[in-house]
């Protein structure tokens, strides 16, 4: 048994144990805080298996943006304005079975694996030169598949749409009830001061660098996102309403780009989504940098939730 | 020279996380939340320095090693400023109790 | 045992240290002591992949470490503002529904 193995071993254990952990923990707060560090680990999980983009997407979104949902909820569920009905046992149940038989079929499935996984990563490696990147992931994400790409962004706004159509109707085009710090101290507004910077250059950095190395927009975007909650949730900067135009202008200038880039590869290139060769290295980075700009305004809006009054307080 | 630097990196790495030990025994010992974030605010500042110190010999490229000592600076940072954050939470909750 | 091997079993020791350390999450009495977790495994993730960045050389997953130190520090933040012994939230609903 070589070191590495044990290694794994003690890691795979180690993840079991703390989704185990989750799920018996008694109090929402403990299982979030839980659900956070099961992400983490899933991210060095990653990185162990030498899948860098996977691993900060992991952390971004798996350890960062799905914790922060999560205890939005657990606050709203605290003080529930209306009564939150009790899940009787038989439901319960159906829940347990259906969990048990989506892990049997996981689990069958990752037992019979072919032994030669079928894959198409040698012929994107050795295309990876046309596509003028040097990220072998953007380039599937930009070139190859940016269809589907381009769907996830739309699908993250439609996602987006969907918790606004949550709001009440007295409410819907105001601002949304992110729970904030109602006495936020020197400490906590000395800091929601000093790291915003730190956390754009970094985000800008995430997406740069994602054209040669590991990274790109939904990296950048999350940061963006996490440092403006942070300005939010300290109150230097109030929760824009809904219907703010420059709000609805950040979030559609991303998938708007993309797909009037696309079109153009009607007249320019061969097709739809189409690169004309030479230009295609700066038309990607363009796409990426306004959509790391969407990326990142939609997903604090989703973090702050549907409109809940109409005015500033 | 070669085997100086990694005389170097394992000396400071390993004690770089004895510390991550101290703070991992402190944070499970200690009787109170004050002395579990003295605690834990060692294993930010000392065990995370030294692996940090000790991995700088073993980095080839300067911007690595740039990244390293930025990457400590910004934990540390936010470390601390965090950990005041939670003491005054602790002081707010035991003033009310 | 050479150098990279070496950097391998630091980062599995920190890492077993911060599995250790995060018994305090199910001991915790208060909902800020499960909070100094979040900051444990902010700071040991950091180490442990600054570690594996070094040992593996693969210097992308420093980025990693970068992401982990600002995530960290965001959502201790927001922890805190939903901590139970925490009379800082600002109530969401509004009165005039």
């Amino acid at each position: 048994m070589t070191l590495v193995f044990a290694c794994e071993v003690v890691l795979a254990g180690l993840l079991v144990a703390i989704a185990t952990w989750t799920i018996v923990a008694r109090t929402a707060f403990a299982a979030i805080v839980l659900f956070m560090v099961y992400g983490l680990l899933l991210a060095i999980v990653w990185v162990a298996l030498s899948a860098v983009d996977v691993a900060l997407t992991e952390a971004a979104i798996g350890g960062g943006v799905t914790s922060m949902l999560l205890m939005g909820a657990a606050t709203r569920l605290r003080a529930p304005t209306t009564p939150v009905a009790d899940v009787g046992l038989p439901l319960r149940i159906a829940a347990g079975l259906l969990c048990a038989l989506v892990t049997t079929v996981l689990g069958a499935v990752v037992f019979f694996l072919p032994d030669v996984a079928p894959t198409l990563a040698p012929v994107a490696k050795d295309n990876l030169a046309a596509s003028g990147l040097g990220n072998p992931v953007a380039a599937v994400l930009f070139v190859f598949r940016a269809l589907d790409t381009l769907l996830e962004k739309v699908v993250l706004l439609l996602a987006l749409v969907g918790v606004w159509s949550l709001a009440s109707d007295e409410a819907w085009g105001g601002v949304p009830g992110l729970p904030v710090y109602a006495r936020p101290g020197r400490i906590l507004v000395f800091l929601a001061q000093i790291l915003p910077p730190i956390g754009i250059i970094v985000g800008i950095y995430m997406f740069w660098a994602g054209a040669s190395q590991p990274g790109g927009a939904f990296q950048g975007g999350t940061i963006l996102a996490a440092v403006w909650l942070l300005t939010m949730m300290a109150r230097l900067q109030d929760v824009p309403a809904i219907n703010a135009r420059w709000l609805r202008l950040l979030l559609v200038v991303g998938p708007t780009a993309f797909l009037a880039i696309g079109l153009a590869g009607f007249f320019i290139a061969d097709s739809f989504l189409a690169y004309p060769p030479g230009i295609a290295k700066p038309l990607i980075i363009v796409v990426e940098a306004t959509l790391t700009l969407s990326i990142g305004v939609t997903l604090a809006l989703l973090v702050a939730g549907p409109p809940e009054r109409l005015s500033q307080r | 020279m070669r085997l100086a630097l990694d005389i170097i990196t394992v000396v400071l790495v390993s004690a770089g996380g004895f510390f991550f030990m101290a703070g991992t025994i402190g944070l499970l010992r200690f009787p109170d939340t004050l002395t579990r974030l003295h605690a834990l605010t060692k294993v930010d500042n000392l065990g995370l320095g030294l692996i940090v110190f000790g991995l700088l010999p073993q980095v080839e490229s300067r911007l690595g090693a740039l990244k390293l000592i930025v990457i400590w600076l910004l934990v540390q940072m936010s470390g601390a400023i965090v950990s005041q954050l939670i003491a005054q939470a602790v002081r707010r909750s035991g003033r009310q109790t | 045992m050479t150098i990279t091997n070496f950097l391998l079993v630091a980062a599995a020791f920190v890492l077993l240290m911060v599995a250790i350390g995060l018994a305090r999450i199910l001991y915790g009495p208060a909902d800020v002591d499960r909070i100094l977790s979040v900051q444990l495994i902010g700071s040991g993730g950091v180490a442990v992949l600054l570690l594996l960045s070094v040992g593996m050389n693969l210097a992308p997953i420093m980025d990693v470490a970068l992401m982990l130190g600002l995530l960290a520090t965001f959502l201790s933040v927001t922890f805190l503002r939903d901590a139970a012994n925490s009379s800082s939230v600002s109530p969401s609903t509004t009165e005039e529904r």
